[in-house]
């Protein structure tokens, strides 16, 4: 049953991996069609260039700072929506309209919010709200932290929701019984109970946050200067804007290892059980 | 997930851009007939947008009803459009007609073989040669051949001057030379006025100020010398001095507070200029056009100005050359058909027919077709163009923008430099060392 999974991934997934694999042996321009071979040539011009350690760094900040803001908003926003109550249905519905505006949008419209000569700021005569978001180095990698934040936070407290859910009644009865009040209750049931959510959410946050594109493209291009270069931005440019599909593709290979290292070690974070049903025993 | 969304955001960017393609097509579909399109038609890509989009597409709608060819037509925003040729070139699915800036970027194509040698063709065609300005043909020469058919406008770079915003703050006149520039500076942040106006997201904004100091204080063999790969090149004296003078002035508070935000894209820096936020502005001259269009009774009011680039004290290039843009270039794709070929060669004899002079200069143009000028006279924007006119064929040297004359590699280093260096991120010695690094890749 799983033939047809599995020839979408090689297809889509495995084929694409060996021939970004290939290129980053490569010098090709992405014009030429035969494509010439180099060796180990791009592998040692990214590897020796202090672009790449700058990348990284930039795209590390971004991965914990992201993780650091949304982590937990997310788990408060999805215990509080857990409750079965009409007006928090409401709320949570209201909570997704970020979930379902595309990147792009999103970013185009906070660009135009933030504008320092014609955007929110200046609008309503703020004087606070008129700085130079994107042309700062920290702001601007404060403002994309923010965005990816405004955006995500639903998806990972639709997940806390779910995992919040799962959390026998029981459990909290008993320790009304013992007298436990709501914070007491939280962090001695909730938290602990919700041990693999969290660990699910931060990988999907952390794997995802290396691919982020889209938006650190429309909102600064990667600038000021080299101020949001993340790795995916550094990819494109260095293959598209710059020609260079060579060492674009080692960034590609970079990117790939590097997300499945994490992976892998946020699965090890979890034990070897965090895939298992939790219902048992609880 | 991410990586998904990547995908189909430049999957249904291609597909928006496809779908609005078949929409301004349609007409040029049934004038031809249907049994005409197919694989004979030469296809032919250009950018979107007002005001070249519907020029380019009354060119195609009136050569498609002269019989000697179809061709079907898709159109781009500017970024989109340079991403997606490079990648169609790469996978032999390009357009038979190739719309560019020539320079560094043709060179590319035509170091992998990917478009048509004309030098031929214009010998034998010297009656469509001979119509153009000669200076629209060194951006579409390579090693001595030509490689494109030079189309459209000449589009120099000038400043553009708010004359209200100079009245309040009591300056009588655009700066003559450098140094009276320095001294506006502050007359003008002292009323609150930016004097310039900058889109430096947008980064090929502040280059423009870097090509024309460079030719100021160096002449034009400066900026050649990095052209023609010679060691050290930016580090020539002249060089160092533009790098420091550029510095000067953003210490000086020279530009808009928050230009490494604004981009060109949205038309920003020309809303700052004739908002009155900004004195002055350094950009190619279709920002008339944008101003034209977007800044209400801004021209009609006579409130505009434009001048030349200032003069630098002591330096030793000649103040009337000029930077910028001597054209736009068609090359023929050479994985084309011999019968798109014949047909684009076609279209190309019939390019900047008067109806198609007559659009651009209507858009703010001059087209750049030798003695356009006497077609300005009618013209409710007669002054400017005839100042377009005579900056584009006064000039002692026309040069090609940087980012277009260099390879693409070497370009995007100078572009994130650029962006440095107006942020004072990197000093000028630093910029010479990071670009003497890519000289001749």
């Amino acid at each position: 049953m799983a033939w047809p999974a599995l020839i979408a991934f090689t297809i889509f997934g495995v084929i694409p991996l060996f021939g970004v694999l290939y290129l980053s042996f490569s010098s090709w321009n992405g014009l030429s069609e035969t494509i010439p071979m180099s060796g180990l040539e791009s592998w040692k011009s990214v590897l020796s260039d202090p672009g790449l350690p700058h990348a990284l760094w930039v795209t590390f900040l971004i991965m914990a700072l992201s993780w650091l803001a949304q982590t937990p908003i997310s788990i408060l926003l999805g215990v509080f929506i857990a409750k079965h109550a009409r007006y928090r249905s409401v709320l949570a519905v209201l909570f997704f309209v970020p979930l379902l505006l595309s990147q792009v949008a999103i970013s185009i419209t906070y660009k135009m919010l933030l504008d320092p000569n014609f955007g929110l700021g200046a609008g309503l005569g703020l004087e606070f709200l008129q700085q130079d978001w994107l042309g700062d180095s920290t702001l601007a990698v404060g403002v994309v932290i923010f965005v990816v934040s405004w955006q995500w936070i639903p998806f990972h407290s639709l997940i806390y929701q779910g995992g919040v859910r799962q959390i026998p009644a029981s459990m909290y009865e008993a320790a009304e019984i013992d007298g436990a009040g709501r914070v007491r209750k939280f962090f001695s049931i909730t938290l602990p109970q919700l041990k693999y959510t969290i660990i699910t959410s931060s990988t999907l946050m952390v794997v995802g946050s290396l691919t982020f594109f889209d938006l650190i493209w429309v909102l600064t291009a990667g600038g000021p200067g080299d101020a949001t270069r993340a790795l995916a931005v550094d990819m494109y440019q260095r293959g598209f804007k710059a020609t260079l599909m060579g060492p674009a593709s080692v960034i590609a290979v970079i990117l790939v290892l590097l997300g499945l290292g994490l992976a892998l070690l946020l699965r090890r974070l979890g034990g070897r059980d965090a895939t298992e049903s939790q219902l048992e025993g609880a | 997930m991410k990586r998904r969304n990547f995908l189909s955001l430049t999957a249904g960017a291609a597909a928006a851009t496809g779908l609005a393609a078949c929409g301004s097509s349609g007409p040029s579909d049934t004038s031809s007939g249907s049994g005409s399109g197919g694989a004979d038609a030469a296809s032919y890509w250009f950018l979107s947008g007002p005001p070249g989009e519907p020029i380019r597409q009354g060119a195609v709608d009136r050569f498609n009803k002269t019989g000697n060819g179809t061709i079907k037509v898709t159109t781009f925003q500017n970024d989109t459009y340079k991403d997606k040729l490079k990648t169609a070139l790469g996978a032999g699915q390009a357009p038979s007609i190739i719309w560019g800036w020539g320079g560094g970027g043709l060179k590319s194509y035509v170091e992998a073989g990917q478009v048509d040698d004309l030098t031929d063709w214009f010998a034998q065609n010297s009656a469509v040669k001979d119509r153009l300005f000669k200076a629209s043909f060194g951006p579409a020469t390579i090693d001595g051949k030509i490689y494109a058919m030079p189309a459209e406008t000449v589009q120099p770079i000038v400043m553009l001057y708010n004359k209200e915003a100079f009245e309040k703050a009591g300056v009588s006149a655009p700066p003559q030379t450098w140094a009276e520039l320095m001294e506006q500076v502050p007359k003008f942040n002292a009323k609150g006025i930016a004097p310039f106006s900058l889109a430096g997201q947008s980064r090929w904004t502040n280059m423009m100020w870097l090509e024309l100091l460079f030719d100021r204080i160096g002449g034009p063999e400066v900026f050649g010398n990095a052209y023609n790969g010679q060691k050290d090149a930016w580090s020539n004296p002249a060089a160092i001095d533009a790098l420091t003078k550029v510095q000067d002035l953003v210490k000086a508070n020279g530009f808009i507070k928050g230009f490494a935000s604004v981009t060109a894209d949205s038309n920003a820096d020309q809303a700052l200029l004739y908002r009155g936020k900004a004195a002055m502005e350094l950009h190619g001259s279709w920002s008339y056009g944008i101003i034209k269009a977007e800044g209400g009774s801004f021209i009609k009011d006579g409130k505009l100005g434009y001048a030349s680039f200032p003069a630098v004290d002591g330096g030793k290039g000649d103040p009337t050359n000029a930077y910028g843009n001597a054209g736009q270039y068609l090359s023929i794709y050479s994985k084309a058909s011999d019968k798109q070929k014949e047909t684009a060669k076609a279209f190309f004899k019939t390019m900047l027919d008067d109806a198609e002079q007559q659009g651009w200069i209507e858009s703010g143009g001059v087209p750049i077709v030798q003695g356009s000028n006497a077609k300005l006279a009618n013209s409710p924007d007669k002054d400017f163009l005839n100042f377009i006119y005579d900056v584009s064929s006064k000039a002692n040297n026309f040069g090609q923008s940087w980012d277009q004359a260099l390879s693409p590699t070497a370009a995007e280093t100078l572009l994130e430099n650029i962006a440095k260096l107006f942020q004072l991120k990197v000093t000028p010695q630093e910029f010479a060392t990071n670009m003497n690094a890519v000289i001749g890749k």
